[in-house]
């Protein structure tokens, strides 16, 4: 299922990249090489700085290293990143509409003001992007875990990243809207050549779509194809055992099925 | 305007100062509190209003005729501190505001009290918008531009940081800048705002539209809008209500916008076990 069809002219080079919070190094010289259209899965236990890595790159969190963004050959000084955050802070009686958030993130125009007939129908056609179209008079609080990923995942591609990032997509969402998500990633990766970095711990549900896992505890320990990952022994020492420990062969655990220890 | 309003109260200019008065402020808090209330900075605001203690005092001991000045600086001082004290620490923001709060006012007490002289003072707990003057009319004009402006130019960057702000960062927005400028923004209105409305109740007059707002609001733009409707039908009816019954402007105008809240509530609560019961 996972083609990499990578260009070789677009990459991003991620070298030495080191996060400290108060003196202690959360993310400690991590170097990542991902090539266009790859779908990178990231993994490790709670506390391993996945999150803080995610912030680094979009420049939230101050980081020592370097990162190189490669588009076409030529350094990208200032790549676009679509971030997907793992929740929303808002309260459940929030008055924000689907169409408010999107029409925000594609328009200028204050939308206290309300919407407009063009800019509704732009939001509708980023929303007809992910099979969302029909969510866009609902109220954000009133989403489903999988409805709100998708309508955060039709913003981060409006307009089409450089990088897309996703922090663990997958944790409020029910095993029918993970099937649908994950297309839906697929999908969009397919179309767009966007490079992913996908912060999970639904390795069973993302092996058969990541083109490379990457096993990090502050720093990366193992990087590779997904049934190698899933064959390394350094797996079960980082994650304790589960249900993608099998002995032996590099069989796949069954989709839906998250690490259990967190 | 005597003649198109044959009301006694038309009479007196305290009393279309006020109203004037009570028709810029109220569309000012309603704005500013739809946005308190998204980014949960009710505790916040409430300490904003309570540092003018503080703020009145410093300005008691520079020996300033008008405390005004001394109160603004003071305010913007606290919010600025707290808000970048927020953003590099992780601890919960309530523990601090409750000490902020406490430091400030007994800190605004124990000065104002020296020589037991406090009880002059007690018109900033009340507030007292009847003694509005018009260069304070001209003032509030001014902030009332300076708000729409900053709606204008920011509005939809601090609707998405209270989405989320790794979100609003991944899009580039000045995070920091928009959480401190908003702060300012907020401190410098409640502190104008407190000579008029009262230390006690000012934080109501911000919380209390926005939240009755957020009972029957479906998108931002109908949040704003009853926000401000609220607000200003409060501010109007409460302002003659206080006239005829003789009692505190502010404190009437509050309980005017909290029987909206409580309308408000009741509402939602009536058409969401209608929808129920209809499924």
């Amino acid at each position: 299922m996972a083609q990499p069809r990578s260009c070789a002219h677009c990459c991003i080079k991620i070298e030495n990249l080191s996060v400290e919070f108060g003196g202690d190094a959360v993310v400690n010289n991590v170097n990542l090489h991902i090539n266009c259209a790859e779908l990178v899965a990231l993994i490790g236990p709670n506390g391993a700085g996945k999150t803080s890595l995610l912030r680094a790159i979009i420049n939230e969190i101050p980081y020592r290293g370097r990162m190189i963004f490669q588009i076409e050959g030529r350094p990208q000084p200032h790549p676009r990143i679509g971030y997907v955050p793992q929740k929303l802070s808002i309260d459940p009686d929030s008055p924000m509409s689907v169409l408010d958030l999107v029409a925000m993130s594609i328009s200028a125009r204050p939308i206290w003001l309300g919407v407009g007939r063009p800019l509704r129908a732009k939001a509708e056609a980023v929303l007809a992007s992910v099979s969302a179209a029909h969510l866009v008079h609902r109220k954000l609080g009133e989403l489903s875990g999988g409805e709100l990923q998708r309508v955060l995942l039709a913003i981060a591609m409006a307009p089409a990243p450089n990088l897309l990032l996703l922090d663990e997509p997958v944790s409020n969402i029910d095993p029918k809207g993970l099937a649908l998500f994950y297309e839906t990633v697929s999908d969009l990766r397919r179309r767009h050549d966007v490079a992913v970095i996908m912060v999970t711990h639904d390795l069973a549900g993302i092996a058969p779509h990541a083109d490379t896992i990457v096993l990090m505890n502050r720093t990366v320990l193992a990087t590779g194809l997904p049934r190698d990952i899933l064959a390394d022994p350094q797996l079960v020492r980082t994650l304790g055992p589960g249900p993608w420990h099998v002995s032996g062969t590099a069989s796949m655990p069954r989709a839906g099925e998250t690490l259990s220890h967190d | 305007m005597e003649y198109c309003l044959p009301f006694e109260w038309v009479r007196y200019d305290f009393m279309k100062n006020a109203l004037l008065a009570a028709c810029l402020v109220t569309p000012l808090f309603a704005l500013l509190g739809t946005m308190v209330i998204s980014n949960r900075m009710a505790f916040f605001s409430d300490v904003l209003g309570h540092s003018a203690l503080t703020g009145i005092a410093i300005g008691v001991l520079l020996g300033l005729m008008n405390p005004l000045s001394a109160m603004i600086a003071f305010a913007i001082l606290i919010a600025i501190a707290f808000t970048i004290f927020k953003n590099i620490t992780r601890t919960s923001p309530d523990t601090v505001l409750g000490v902020f709060m406490a430091v400030t006012v007994a800190l605004g007490v124990v000065i104002l009290s020296r020589g037991g002289g406090f009880a002059k003072y007690t018109v900033y707990l009340i507030g007292d918008i009847l003694a509005v003057t018009p260069a304070q009319l001209k003032s509030l004009l001014l902030l009332f531009a300076i708000v729409v402006c900053y709606w204008f130019v920011a509005g939809n960057a601090m609707a998405l940081l209270c989405v989320n702000s790794s979100l609003a960062r991944s899009r580039g927005l000045p995070v920091v800048l928009i959480d401190v400028s908003f702060a300012a923004l907020l401190a410098v209105v409640v502190a104008f705002s407190v000579r008029l409305l009262g230390i006690l109740i000012i934080n109501s007059l911000l919380i209390l539209p926005a939240a009755a707002a957020r009972n029957v609001a479906t998108s931002m733009r109908s949040y704003t809008a009853w926000a401000i409707v609220i607000s200003v039908a409060s501010g109007i009816i409460g302002l003659l209500f206080s006239y005829y019954l003789g009692t505190s402007s502010g404190a009437t105008i509050v309980l005017c916008a909290a029987a909206w809240y409580c309308g408000t509530a009741i509402w939602s609560y009536a058409r969401r076990n209608i929808q129920h019961h209809g499924r």
